[in-house]
């Protein structure tokens, strides 16, 4: 069975500051999302147990290192791995994207299922997934936190805002993962080592056919919310600290209703 | 007349989107209409004509039983094509927020996701919505013929909207899905809907052991509020993941939200900002979380919350 897993590279959150009410993302490294890194998993696992190939597909974005940084889906046991690299994709959208790599999953060719995470670990916007799926003609499952394979269908258990579901759709299709799926293997040095002498392929938009995206959307601000809060710390024993904050809560209408 | 269309699963969200929906459309000379589908979905119909909504498309295909995200986006863009809906807005619930975007694709619209603010400004949607992880709010606008939005349950109040006809439509729907539901059930015993939670302790790190976390059970009962998390406590495991709070989980609204041994990541304190009132419990003086909190108690929780929950009896 062979398997395309789509990855985003994201700036460390950890590491973006705000000034000015404004993300500075200058100088803060990528990484790759820790959901796209389940992802890769559930991929290694499957193929464990079917065999086939797992190509890790990574949207550069305005990340300038990003052929570096897929190696870890390499070390994590991606077999191939395809970067698309160009510069008027510095800021696409979500439909950008999916344009992009359902393009790119044609080229790559045999695909049988598509592996996603559920959202970046950035942005969140959770699309991309269904939006590849819609352009590829593909059934979609959203949320898996089990995935299996057999006799040409997937099978995925997930779980909604009220229920517990198990899914299954034919091959090819579309699946996003959830943390709860697995445990990501950190890579040691010998997959680390080994990584290097894959193949990694870097493509531009004309080695997809495609142009230059029309934009679908125009991001009007980006700010960190102004937050008025009231900010009391109460002083005092224990006791008395209790007994300040359950007034102020009854002052404020919020007990004894 | 053009429309605005107005789609959940959840009736309830269904009716907090024709609501507030129906201002926006006002704003932009538009009608609303509302979708329900599924079988048994009729029923809902006067519901969704009560929260304002001036006609209501209903089809009880069989293909919808369950909601599968090709099948719904296929109907909805239908409907959207039949109603001439220029903007459609769709809970942000998971089953939401897996099915808009594949809708979006088919009708080459752009689709904003998770959003927590809509209003019209200058005769265009501006959608709130966050973004590096929690830590701002992008503004989104989209320039397609038809627009997206997938908006969070409670951004808009179902109650206050007139009345609308209600006009029930019987869609000729052409739908499929392949996707096949195999097996379904309930969550187990503690199932929680914390977005419509009143009160809310939060539970985090702080705790040293599942076991302690009884003390945070008592606190709550106390005050009648709903217990919720940070990621990490249902990453251990120690409560179900409809628990977590925050950008991978539910995103709040309550009266009141006190946290207890949660430092405050920007990724958890994202679903609790729009609480009108924060507390916090925390050992640590330099907490993120007490820049957040209105009320806060610097101390060891575990001397804290019996006196609190002592309290609180007495109230």
């Amino acid at each position: 069975m062979d398997i395309v897993v789509c990855v985003k590279t994201n700036p460390d959150l950890q590491m973006v500051r705000i000034k000015n009410r404004e993300a500075v993302t200058e100088a803060v490294p990528y990484k790759i999302g820790d959901l796209e890194k389940n992802a890769l998993q559930a991929a290694v696992d499957l193929r464990a147990a079917a065999g086939g190939k797992v190509t890790a597909l990574c949207l550069a974005e305005s990340n300038r290192k990003a052929a570096e940084d897929i190696k870890v889906a390499l070390a994590m046991g991606a077999d191939e791995a395809v970067v698309i690299d160009d510069p008027a994709l510095a800021a696409p959208d979500q439909a950008a994207i999916a344009a992009v790599l359902a393009a790119a999953v044609k080229k790559i060719g045999a695909c049988d299922l598509l592996l996603f995470g559920e959202g970046s670990s950035d942005n969140y916007t959770g699309q991309v997934g269904a939006r590849v799926a819609e352009l590829l003609g593909l059934p979609q499952i959203g949320y898996a936190r089990k995935v299996e394979a057999a006799d040409g269908a997937v099978r995925c258990e997930r779980s909604m805002d009220d229920m517990i579901e198990t899914l299954e759709a034919p091959l090819p299709a579309a699946v996003t993962v959830v943390s709860e799926i697995n445990e990501p293997t950190i890579p040691g040095l010998m997959q680390i080592m080994k990584a290097k002498s894959k193949p990694l392929q870097v493509w531009a938009l004309a080695d997809l056919g495609l142009g230059a995206p029309a934009p679908v959307r125009e991001i009007v601000s980006n700010l960190a919310e102004e937050q008025d809060r009231k900010n009391i710390l109460f002083e005092g024993t224990v006791a008395e600290q209790a007994d300040a904050f359950v007034n102020a809560l009854i002052k404020e209408g919020v007990l004894g209703r | 007349m053009a429309a605005l269309l107005v789609y959940s699963e959840r009736v309830d969200t269904a009716c907090e989107l024709v609501a507030g929906g129906k201002e926006l459309a006002a704003a932009l000379g538009l009608g609303v209409s509302a979708v329900a589908l599924g079988p048994g979905a009729g029923a809902a119909a006067s519901a969704l004509a009560a929260a304002g909504a001036d006609s209501v498309y209903v089809s009880e295909d069989a293909a919808f039983e369950g909601w599968p995200a090709d099948a719904v986006a296929a109907g909805l863009a239908q409907i959207v094509e039949q109603a001439g809906a220029s903007v459609v807005l769709v809970g942000s619930t998971r089953r939401g927020k897996e099915t808009a975007p594949r809708l979006a694709q088919k009708l080459g619209a752009g689709c904003v996701s998770d959003v927590s603010s809509l209003v019209v400004e200058d005769g265009d949607l501006v959608a709130g919505r966050y973004a590096f992880g929690g830590a701002t709010v992008a503004r989104e606008k989209l320039v397609t013929a038809v627009k997206v939005f997938a908006v969070m349950p409670k951004t808009f109040d179902a109650e206050g909207a007139s009345a609308g006809a209600g006009t029930v439509v019987s869609p000729a729907l052409s739908v499929s899905t392949a996707v096949k539901v195999v097996d379904h059930r309930a969550k187990e015993g503690d199932h929680v809907n914390l977005d419509a939670a009143p009160l809310i302790v939060g539970v985090g790190r702080g705790f040293n052991a599942r076991e302690d976390l009884a003390l945070g059970d008592e606190l709550a009962a106390a005050l009648g509020a709903v217990v919720g998390c940070t990621k990490s406590l249902a990453d251990f495991e120690w409560l179900g993941e409809d628990r977590i709070i925050g950008l991978s989980g539910a995103k709040t609204a309550p009266d009141l939200y006190l946290s207890v041994g949660v430092s405050g990541q920007i990724q958890h304190t994202v679903g609790v900002s729009a609480a009108k009132l924060i507390a916090a419990v925390n050992k640590d003086k330099e907490a993120p979380i007490f820049a957040l909190a209105d009320y806060g108690i610097v101390g060891d929780l575990y001397e804290v919350l019996p006196a609190l929950t002592e309290r609180l009896k007495s109230v």
